[in-house]
């Protein structure tokens, strides 16, 4: 590996532009700057992962249920706004 | 600038207008199916407005009768589901005003303050080292955690937790774009945020919540 320089992104810079990287929002020199950061440092790569974590736990596994009284008010409604 | 990730809900799909033909026909179980998968993501943007639970079901059920009453004159011109959606937040943002609460979101909320940094600077090497600005204690792959602990309730409670804390701004976008995986593009139009402001919202969102998860994994995993 050779010494850091001017144009490369350390890791602290790494950490403000990750979701600039994971939105697909990056200009392509930016983005081969931080791919090249990427493939060789292994902390930010598992930085990387563990955001890929929180947003794959941020979602919700299941549908929110409507509750029964709320659909039959609706589906009448639905009847009434036909007629 | 790069085509955006966010397009993609921009006009009514075919499915959506055969939807449309079943429910101007008069098909209940369209209206049923409809009215199941949107009653998750309407109530979350309501509650980004209104903030109590109670209140947010009343505002879900009210857009749907304004949404039955508009629905002869829908064009099209969105998709089903982010038309749906900006009648639940417009109503939303009205009981929030009638109701004399303290908005609990505005869309500029925090953006000009400084947010400070994603990482706290002591786990990078300062100044003068030789790799400064690198890591010196670097995250821990979480490729180590079992995976059944990772994805288990409790841990999901936990990033629950972290992001009901979050500053209200921060939270909306959060929720819209990550818990209902919404494009970048509804968020933006449901929010009435700007394309940059939406992803610095969203940057220190996911920040704060990897830390926090962090912060617990690293805490659960000593306390074993």
């Amino acid at each position: 590996m050779s010494d850091p320089t001017d144009q490369d992104l350390d890791c602290k810079d790494v950490v403000e532009v990750v979701t600039d990287y994971l939105e697909g929002e990056m200009a392509p020199d930016d983005r081969r700057r931080f791919d090249r950061h990427l493939a060789l440092c292994e902390g930010c790569q598992d930085y990387l992962e563990q955001l890929r974590t929180v947003i794959r736990l941020a979602g919700r596994p299941t549908v929110e249920a409507v509750p029964p009284e709320t659909m039959a008010g609706l589906l009448r409604a639905f009847r009434d706004w036909r007629r | 600038m790069k085509p955006s990730v966010a397009g993609s809900a921009t006009v009514a799909s075919t499915e959506d207008l055969e939807l449309l033909a079943r429910l101007r026909q008069g098909d209940e179980l369209a209206f049923a199916e409809l009215v199941e998968r949107l009653y998750g993501p309407m109530l979350r943007l309501a509650l980004v407005h209104v903030g109590n639970r109670e209140m947010a079901e009343e505002v879900v059920q009210d857009a749907w009768v304004g949404v039955l009453r508009q629905l002869d004159r829908f064009e099209g011109r969105s998709s089903l589901r982010t038309w749906v959606l900006r009648i639940v937040g417009n109503r939303a943002k009205t009981r929030a005003v009638r109701e004399r609460r303290t908005l609990p979101f505005s869309s500029l909320d925090g953006l000009d303050e400084p947010a400070g940094p994603a990482v706290e600077p002591e786990r990078f090497l300062p100044p003068g080292e030789r790799w400064a600005g690198h890591w010196s204690s670097p995250p821990r792959s979480w490729r180590e955690v079992p995976e059944d602990r990772l994805l288990s309730r409790e841990t999901r409670d936990e990033v629950e937790r972290a992001v009901a804390v979050l500053p209200p701004a921060q939270q909306a976008v959060i929720v819209l774009r990550d818990v209902e995986g919404m494009t970048a593009a509804e968020t933006c139009e449901l929010l009435g945020l700007t394309e940059g402001n939406q992803r610095v919202l969203l940057h220190r969102a996911r920040s704060r919540v990897r830390r926090a998860l962090e912060r617990y994994l690293d805490e659960t995993q000593v306390a074993r």
